[in-house]
């Protein structure tokens, strides 16, 4: 069984080599190939987790050793790998929801030219995450997280011939890259404490450790999960990150790739336990972050836009369960693959949306999609009453398991973190709304009106809307302008995409109550995270109570404000608060102040210290050289006598140094 | 008569012929300059040899004798060349090596 393990990444990988490199004569078929290699990594996932079930909790833990890639003296690099209950979940998920999100893109990306290599990308995608999760040591996991930034660069400008596109993942690559740097800083730090960077060896020497390293180490691991799940304070490249085609943003930011974060902190929960002050950091940044998303997410009018920021959000949650402690592990385990179920329908949804919408993001443009895309409507709908955890589906089950244990924290924390969870959910519940509201209910705004808008007296003059989103306020008039020839005819999507958002619309559904059957989702993973049973203030059902009666109360705001009222087509100015969130909380505006700005500055002087100071010392020599040779060439000015006073006048200096010795 | 007094001729002789080399512009005589010179050293040299009561300085005087002699037939002929090519005699015309 173990020599299975590495198939897991080999499949994907031959398909990535094969589609990128194989050239056109694939590109008939390259979509099913990688598809079909994504099957078989889901299919050798499902053979290996039937075989773990077979065999008891402590002995489920296969390992696979490929060969030594550094073997040196004091420093043994192994390719190896590492399956236990937590790699198998991830394993599971990404697989799973990877075959359904290629099987998608099929329909999805099947008038585009470059099919064949976005399936390659998808395929490089799958191998990276997967060696990501499967790595027996930090070094094998970092060239996985390396892996998974390279497939996300490619993605989110795969549509290259938009400078957005580019841009955004131009943007994407450097915050990752800050985050990457913590990684390495961190391995580095690994290595000097504990002379190794196997999972087993430095999980089990964590405790031996001084509390200060482990504090670094744990800030460091921090830094790079805040890089790869988009938490603050490195969350700017995910709303960006949109750009790329939808299923890229339902495989790699919602499903997957941001959750390596989490993977990251969860694996590495014996150091944050040593280490209670990075642990706090931990939970701080979730709360936060939950926040930020949740309060970015109420402003946003494009569609997908909305959605990840509502991501950040979620993974905010898994954060701040992780960084609980024991507690805390599974449930964010269990929310992540709630999430992934949920979040990737969702977008799925959102693509199915903007499928039939002639790729029109802008939800102020949707409304009453219910009667001509059924089927997105009721699985797009499904994912919505997971995600703001209506009672039964699977959000309510892993984030009211989350609001528990953040009330259990203990103390004025537990209440703060119970509070801020509680906030997030009811925002959770307000932004969704307006989402579904927005899109699937109200009165049909694509359609145009016999007569022209009529004037909104509170509509924000386009330069101020210039301001906060500048590509799409003139893409909106070049919209309007052009809109007047085709009026979009929203139909359903093809099998292919329905098929995928029905089988993920059946697990945000299921999938949490299945987890909870008996806490089985809890035991499952105890032997590799542990578990503690938290212990909250206030007994369960006033929590959930409380859970539920946010979540009503952001709906029923959301519909008083979106549902009950018509919708203007034209962003309304809005509050202060509004238009903050517009631009992201400033998010942009704060790194271009702090870091852009101060980098440019940095470079300019810096060019400008080259151009004088090197250059100059450079170009000055070579000027005072060239002086003294054109002064000394005049010596040579061709008349015998003047050679011949020379020789007279050295010839008396030679006698009269000569005489001068002889004196001394 | 004390020897000394030859060499104090001698380094006028020699002085003469120096700044004769320098100030003359006619290669005749800056010729003529370069001989007085060697014949001051000659002079020096027959003087030392008196001086130091052996051969060697007097031997050494014909040598330069006869590498002067040699040099007047050379240079007698560079001078006569280019008094016909040039159609001057003057050292300063003949400034071509430089850069």
């Amino acid at each position: 069984m173990e020599s299975l393990i590495g198939l897991l990444v080999a499949a994907p990988l031959l398909g990535a080599a094969v589609l990128l490199c194989g050239g056109r004569r694939l590109d008939r078929a390259g979509h099913w190939l990688g598809t079909a290699l994504a099957a078989v990594s889901f299919a050798l996932g499902a053979v290996l987790f039937f075989d773990m079930l077979g065999r008891s909790g402590g002995e489920r833990t296969l390992h696979q050793h490929l060969f030594s890639w550094i073997p040196v003296e004091g420093f043994q690099a192994d390719v190896a790998f590492r399956l236990d209950q937590l790699s198998m979940t991830f394993v599971l998920l990404i697989t799973g929801v990877g075959t359904l999100i290629h099987l998608y893109s099929v329909g999805y990306m099947e008038h585009d030219a470059r099919r064949r290599r976005f399936f390659g990308y998808l395929n490089l995608f799958l191998a990276a995450m997967l060696l990501l999760v499967l790595a027996d040591n930090y070094l094998l996991l970092y060239v996985g997280w390396e892996g998974v930034g390279l497939a996300s660069f490619l993605l989110i400008g795969f549509w290259q011939h938009k400078p957005s596109a580019a841009a955004a993942a131009k943007k994407a690559f450097l915050v990752n890259r800050v985050g990457d740097a913590g990684l390495a800083i961190a391995i580095f730090l690994m290595f000097t404490t504990f002379g190794t960077f196997a999972f087993g060896e430095v999980l089990a020497a964590a405790d031996g450790a001084g509390e200060g390293t482990l504090t670094a180490i744990g800030l460091m691991l921090l830094l790079a999960a805040c890089g790869k799940s988009a938490q603050v304070p490195l969350q700017s490249w995910l709303g960006d990150a949109m750009e790329g085609p939808t299923p890229v943003s339902a495989l790699i930011h919602a499903a997957t790739m941001v959750t390596a974060g989490v993977y990251l902190i969860t694996r590495s929960g014996a150091i944050y336990d040593a280490a209670p002050n990075a642990q706090t950091v931990v939970v701080i940044v979730g709360a936060v972050t939950l926040l930020f998303g949740a309060i970015v997410g109420c402003a946003k009018d494009d569609i997908k836009k909305a959605l990840a920021a509502s991501t950040m959000s979620q993974i905010g949650y898994m954060v701040l369960a992780a960084g609980l402690g024991p507690i805390g592990y599974a449930f964010a385990i269990m929310h992540l693959v709630t999430h992934g179920f949920f979040k990737a329908g969702l977008f799925l949804g959102a693509g199915s949306v903007m499928h039939g919408m002639n790729d029109e993001v802008n939800m102020r443009k949707y409304g009453g999609l219910r009667r001509h895309m059924p089927i997105t409507f009721v699985t797009f709908g499904l994912g919505y009453l997971a995600i703001i955890g209506f009672p039964g589906l699977s959000g309510f089950f892993s984030k009211d398991l989350i609001i528990e244990a953040a009330f259990s924290a203990g103390g004025v924390r537990g209440w703060v973190l119970g509070g801020a969870t509680l906030l997030g959910a009811a925002l959770t519940a307000y932004y969704m709304t307006r989402v579904m509201l927005l899109t699937f209910f109200g009165e049909e705004r694509w359609r145009h009106r016999p007569t022209a808008t009529p004037a909104e007296p509170d509509v924000e003059p386009a330069a101020g809307r210039g301001a906060a989103a500048p590509g799409r306020a003139s893409g909106q008039t070049a919209g309007q302008a052009a809109g007047a020839a085709a009026e979009p005819h929203p139909h359903e999507s093809p099998r292919v995409m329905t098929l995928p958002m029905i089988v993920l619309a059946f697990g945000s559904v299921f999938a949490g109550g299945l987890f909870n059957w008996g806490e089985a989702f809890v035991h499952w993973l105890e032997p590799v995270t542990r578990f503690e049973h938290p212990h909250p203030p206030l007994p369960i059902p006033v929590i959930t109570g409380a859970t539920v009666a946010v979540m009503l109360l952001g709906v029923g705001l959301a519909w008083l404000q979106y549902g009950r009222r018509p919708v203007p087509v034209t962003a309304p100015r809005g509050s202060l608060l509004t238009r903050a969130a517009r631009r992201d909380l400033f998010q942009d505006d704060f790194n271009h102040a702090a870091f852009v700005s101060g980098g440019q500055h940095l470079t300019r002087s810096l060019v400008y210290l080259d151009h004088t100071v090197v250059d100059g010392a450079v170009n000055g020599t070579a000027a005072a050289f060239g002086g003294l040779s054109g002064r000394l060439r005049k010596v040579q000015n061709g008349f015998a006598r003047s050679y011949a006073v020379s020789m007279f006048g050295g010839a008396a200096v030679l006698v009269a140094a000569t005489l001068l010795m002889r004196a001394v | 008569m004390n020897p000394a007094n030859y060499l104090y001729l001698a380094a006028l002789l020699f002085t003469i012929g120096a700044f004769g080399v320098l100030i003359r512009r006619n290669a005749i005589v800056v010729f003529m300059c370069i001989e007085l010179m060697l014949n001051a050293a000659n002079l020096t040299l027959v003087a030392f040899s008196r001086m130091h009561g052996n051969l060697d300085g007097q031997i050494m005087a014909f040598f330069v004798m006869v590498v002067a002699a040699a040099e007047v037939v050379v240079g007698l002929a560079i001078i006569v060349m280019l008094y016909r090519s040039r159609h001057s005699a003057s050292v300063d015309d003949a400034s071509l090596m430089k850069l």
